[in-house]
């Protein structure tokens, strides 16, 4: 069933496993209890840091797939993408696998993206079991995007620190005791922000958008919800968020947001994480398992993702943005 | 803005943002580089007053202090001090000789993962190049007006 950009889940497809991985940095953080594996070194035992990357993604996928009791033969397809230039993460961790896999590019929104298009395809019958996944790393983002590691220049207080974790969840028709009930798919945002420094200024137009539209598709007000979690807009992109839905006449006090979270040390991360990562990390150690510890009943989740390029920027254009949303709910009847 | 369906160029909402951005700490910023930046040129004059002692002077003298302060900047760099010195001091540890030989540094290790040749040699002057161009350029226009003097 559909109305207007939300699809509502007939089967309810269920979160039958989950699991993350965190880098040095974010282990100090909230993240770091609740992850499987906390690094203690980024380079994770490999000689590049896009080969951690890779391998951090690979090992959340197995740990996932494993700890939903399944086997390769037993799931249908990953869907799953990274910040780097060409998904090279994803693509190449996918070589570890026996399962069919799709590649995503969402920025820092593949997390929703992908659960979404897992549960559609797991409700509409066409897959028992998806793996939907995402990571990024510290190292190789800034390589990408900004200056070698080692320059010393100074950060802007406005910028964000990109997470270093890959998180995986198993979307599946059978058990788990989070459920998805129904997704907003995004629409491209862009007003106009053209400083790459500042995401969660050019991400958060995109958010409430999606978090409204929500709203009024699923007939639902702020105070329903336990939780409303956005993945990446950091400590001024989620005052800006909030003033957005204030001025729509929402409560937003049940916000929060996964990059303001993750880090606990505030050094040069200014205003939080940002990533693929700093939403995969975050929605599958510390909220899937509060969920399902029965903390949290009914979460809204809506990743967000800057989809610009180092060439876009150069060419001085703003920044599109976009964000999808799931509805996730705990603690159901049967 | 660019584009046909650009949408929602929305001044207000620029303004809105601006006006939230978090002040730049400029006094504070000015000190460190002040300080920081004062420390290195102090290293290279001690450098200068000790190599004039074992009798070098003129440009051999210059040389010598600047290929030291490079060598330094190097050392600190593949160490991954200089980089935090940076981001404390900024243009304190930008301007002088020391931060242009991090800047040909960093790349260089950094890229060093894609080779020697299409990563260290070719990326070596991704940050430099634009210091090499402008610095060249301004040189020769300097030049000509110190000409028509």
């Amino acid at each position: 069933m559909k109305k207007g950009n939300t699809i509502f889940f007939a089967n309810k497809p269920k979160v039958r496993s989950y699991a993350a991985i965190c880098g040095s940095k974010e282990r100090e953080g909230v993240a770091g209890r609740y992850a499987d594996v906390a690094l203690a070194d980024d380079m994770y035992g490999e000689s590049t840091y896009e080969k951690a990357e890779c391998k951090m993604l690979s090992n959340a996928v197995s740990l996932a797939v494993e700890k939903g009791g399944l086997t390769d033969g037993e799931v249908d397809a990953l869907l799953s993408g990274d910040l780097l230039t060409q998904i090279i993460s994803a693509s190449f961790a996918a070589r570890d696998f026996q399962f069919p896999y799709l590649g995503l590019y969402s920025a820092c929104s593949t997390m929703s993206e992908g659960m979404l298009l897992a549960a559609a395809l797991v409700d509409g019958g066409y897959a028992k079991n998806c793996v939907a996944a995402t990571g990024s790393h510290f190292a190789s983002a800034e390589r990408q995007y900004r200056y070698p590691l080692e320059l010393g220049c100074t950060r802007p207080p406005q910028s964000q620190w990109t997470v270093t974790g890959a998180g995986a969840c198993v979307v599946s028709s059978q058990s788990g005791a989070v459920r998805i009930v129904n997704a907003t798919l995004g629409r491209v945002r862009d007003w106009g922000v053209t400083d790459v420094n500042n995401m969660g200024a050019a991400m958060a137009p995109a958010a409430a958008d999606t978090v409204i539209r929500h709203f009024k598709d699923t007939d639902a007000q702020p105070e329903d919800y336990d939780l409303i979690i956005t993945g990446d807009l950091g400590a001024l992109g989620s005052r800006i968020f909030k003033d957005l839905l204030w001025e729509k006449g929402y409560d937003p006090s049940r916000h929060v947001d996964c990059g303001e979270m993750i880090y606990k040390v505030v050094e040069d991360e200014f205003q939080g994480g940002s990533g693929a990562g700093c939403s995969a990390v975050m929605m599958n150690s510390y909220f899937f398992s509060k969920m399902q510890a029965g903390l949290y009943k009914r979460v809204l989740f809506a990743a967000t993702g800057a989809l610009l390029s180092t060439v876009s920027s150069g060419q001085g254009e703003s920044i599109p943005c976009i964000s999808h949303a799931v509805e996730l709910e705990a603690g159901y009847d049967g | 803005m660019t584009g046909r369906n650009a949408q929602n160029c929305n001044e207000n909402y620029l303004k809105y943002v601006s006006a939230l951005a978090p002040p730049t700490k400029h006094f504070k910023n000015c000190l460190s580089a002040f300080a920081v930046g004062g420390l290195i040129c102090s290293v290279g004059q001690f450098f200068r007053y000790m190599l004039g002692y074992a009798g070098l002077s003129g440009d051999e003298l210059a040389g010598a202090v600047s290929v030291i302060l490079i060598f330094f900047g190097c050392l600190l760099t593949g160490l991954g001090v200089y980089d935090r010195i940076g981001r404390y001091a900024g243009a304190g540890s930008i301007v002088p000789i020391t931060g242009f030989a991090n800047s040909v540094t960093s790349p260089a290790i950094e890229f060093r993962t894609e080779g020697y040749i299409y990563g260290t040699a070719a990326k070596m002057f991704t940050v430099a190049g634009a210091i090499i161009v402008y610095g060249v350029f301004s040189g020769v226009l300097v030049g000509i007006v110190y000409c028509l003097l």
